[in-house]
């Protein structure tokens, strides 16, 4: 009882940082906006400023507003769905296995190649999220990524980098 | 007359068999992508977006129209085996089909669904075929500043969605504008919002950013909250209906295409509150209002048909205005510009073989969904079980390679994780997600509008004031001041049916947690209602 009461009230300041971020980047729109020269062709009020300073005006009112209905008590309510288990904390060990999966495949993806990089992003996002049969796994990875690369190749004419495995696919 | 010759020239166009082959297995793909748990139809689209790249445009399209309605089926067939709705619109689904199963009649709630949204698809895909050439016509005399008005309009709708919190609209459209904004300004040439990086200069793929939000962001949030227990999926055979249940589902399926396509065409609509009406409606005209809360058939055939019918109507103001109303439609509209298609009132003269090849595939897509879908529901209902470690891995690998695809760039893909990053938070906070699509997709389309109406009036506001665009201020007025109006309103003036629906929507939101939020707002006019229904009674 205690727990989810403090549970509330821990993600009522943290949404306080939702209001904070959406002011800050509020007031980088409007910076960046201002930096921009006038331009000569543009006729009346419009310019390439203007609509940047409404959107980061309107960011920073929303902030405001979201704000004052945070301390007031309103609450976002976390999205619901069947795989999602709302009782819990979030898992941030779970995401941070994915966020590294997915950065390895963006760095190596012009390296190694789709087929290897895909493979090792399959991989390790199934290992995050907790299945532990790795050769049943590693079948699949590159079932699916070498799957793909000859699909996007061959049948829908879209270049996927090859990389090491030049020559042999 | 003239709408149904260039239907038959559509059909022409559509049934060549390249043309149909790529409908069907747009179809095929869409339902068996959509059926997948946790992802609605908006994420179908945006996955299979870059497999249609190297075609041509028209029979991309084509086969999007049929990732469109097997997107939706496979919602459906989700929301009743599961009851795990993919999107607001299937929420109502989900209450009385899910139940249906559970009695052990989850064949006949699947057969309704099929069948009803294939009357419901049939007739709204015929209405556009009538309404969308006379509404074009209109909307060609329609000038820069009514259009500016009419997007706008569109903005504080998507916004100001039925149980949701308007602040938290607001700050997601003001998000979706911002990712807009990035990029070369198309009337100066100055750079705005790129910080000298130069991959950012063409301005943030659209894939990327429907990707990262739909697909990377759901698959992030659902990891981060795992429900680490085996799936409870109800077997399901054949589906079939009974002499009664086909009684009981004919009128729901009529009337839900009456309630839906309306909805579907105003752009200000969605699909959300359309569902809701007919499923009150549907519980208010059964014989067997005790069955409801219990599996009602009437409540997922009228709901299901209401839902097709409104996303044919919706077709009416994209094909006709380029202004989407629902995420799908949305992405759907990328896709268009994507082949360096205008959408707007000159698509009907400019390209009427792709907008009636279009048209004659919703229905070729209607008619395959039930051909395909009536004997391979056991099929997609054994994806149900794929397990989840594999279902979320799959997800982040063909969102990596759709956005990869789009331009072979790893910068993207470091993008497509921030934005993936930016969705985990707004659903974490409760922003709805569909806001910030529309404002990232017509955003800058409706910069375009205000600034060519300026140069027309070189530069006088008052160029922007017509009798039109007045009266679409008007509306965008009270739809932002609607609490007010509200309680300014005498208590009989409010239709009952209509309160009846806000009622069902707020209940089910709290049920399913679907939605995106509560706000104070939403708490004091719940509070304020308490008085004045125990004055009623």
């Amino acid at each position: 009882m205690s727990s989810a009461s403090s549970g509330a009230r821990e993600q009522g300041r943290s949404e306080l940082g939702v209001a904070l971020f959406l002011g800050g980047l509020g007031v980088l729109v409007i910076v960046q906006a201002l930096l921009l020269e006038e331009s000569l062709i543009a006729r009346g009020p419009v310019g390439p400023r203007t609509v940047p300073l409404v959107v980061g005006g309107l960011l920073v009112v929303v902030a405001a507003f979201l704000a004052v209905d945070v301390l007031r008590g309103g609450r976002g309510e976390p999205e619901g769905g069947e795989d999602v288990d709302l009782t819990g904390r979030s898992d941030w060990r779970t995401i941070a296995m994915l966020v590294a999966a997915f950065v390895a495949n963006a760095l190596l993806i012009e390296p190694l190649g789709w087929p290897v990089s895909g493979a090792i992003l399959f991989w390790g996002s199934a290992f995050a999220l907790g299945s532990r049969h790795p050769v049943r796994d590693l079948v699949i990875a590159v079932v699916l990524s070498v799957g793909t690369w000859y699909l996007f190749v061959l049948v829908l004419g879209i270049a996927l980098p090859v990389g090491v495995l030049e020559g042999i696919l | 007359m003239g709408a149904f010759s260039e239907l038959a020239n559509g059909f022409a166009t559509a049934l060549t068999p390249e043309n149909l082959m790529f409908a069907l297995l747009g179809v095929l793909l869409g339902t068996a992508i959509g059926v997948l748990p946790g992802i609605g139809p908006a994420m179908t689209v945006a996955l299979l977006l870059p497999l249609t790249r190297s075609l041509d445009a028209t029979t991309a399209l084509i086969m999007f129209a049929g990732i469109y309605y097997g997107g939706m089926y496979g919602g459906s067939t989700t929301s009743i085996l599961l009851n795990t709705p993919g999107e607001s619109a299937s929420v109502v689904t989900a209450l009385e089909g899910n139940k249906m199963a559970r009695a052990g009649r989850a064949a006949q709630a699947l057969a309704t669904a099929a069948i009803g949204s294939f009357v419901a698809g049939s007739i709204a895909t015929l209405l556009l075929a009538l309404v969308a050439p006379t509404v074009a016509n209109l909307a060609v005399e329609v000038g820069q500043p009514d259009y500016f008005a009419v997007m706008v309009l569109a903005f504080i709708a998507v916004t100001s969605v039925l149980g949701s919190s308007r602040v938290r609209g607001l700050a997601s459209l003001a998000l979706g504008l911002t990712i807009g904004l990035v990029g070369i300004d198309a009337t100066s040439g100055q750079q705005r919002l790129t910080f000298g990086i130069p991959e950012l200069a063409d301005g943030i793929d659209v894939v990327v950013v429907a990707v990262g939000l739909f697909a990377v962001g759901e698959a992030l949030w659902t990891a981060a909250h795992l429900r680490r227990r085996p799936v409870d999926v109800i077997p399901v055979g054949n589906p079939r209906m009974n002499r009664s249940d086909w009684r009981r589902s004919w009128k729901p399926w009529l009337r839900g295409t009456a309630i839906g396509f309306p909805f579907g065409a105003v752009p200000a609509g969605g699909a959300e509150i359309p569902t809701f009406l007919s499923y009150v409606t549907e519980k208010r005209l059964s014989k067997h209002p005790e069955e409801f809360g219990h599996g009602a058939i009437e409540g997922v055939a009228g709901p299901e048909a209401t839902n097709n019918a409104s996303a044919a109507g919706g077709m009416v103001p994209l094909l006709t205005l380029g202004i989407p109303t629902t995420a799908t439609a949305a992405v759907l509209l990328a896709a268009i510009t994507s082949f360096g298609i205008e959408p707007g009132p000159q698509l009907f003269d400019n390209e009427p073989e792709l907008v009636w090849g279009l048209i004659a595939s919703l229905f070729i897509g209607n008619a395959a969904l039930l051909l395909l879908n009536l004997p391979l529901a056991p099929v997609w209902a054994k994806l149900l079980r794929i397990p989840r470690s594999y279902l979320y891995a799959g997800i982040l690998f063909f969102a990596s390679l759709g956005a990869y695809a789009a331009n072979a760039s790893p910068f993207d893909l470091l993008l497509l994780l921030v934005i993936g990053a930016l969705g985990f938070l707004m659903r974490r906070y409760g922003l709805p997600v569909l806001p910030a699509i529309i404002g990232v997709i017509l955003g800058p389309f409706a910069e375009e509008r205000l600034r060519t109406a300026l140069q027309i009036s070189n530069g006088e506001l008052s160029g922007l004031i017509t009798p039109f665009s007045t009266m679409v201020y008007a509306i965008v007025v009270l739809v932002l001041l609607w609490p007010l109006v509200r309680r300014l309103l005498p208590r009989k003036a409010t239709v009952p049916v209509l309160a009846d629906a806000v009622h069902e929507i707020e209940e089910a939101h709290s049920h399913s947690g679907t939605t995106d939020a509560v706000s104070v707002e939403a708490r004091a006019r719940k509070g304020a209602e308490k008085p004045n229904g125990s004055d009623g009674s």
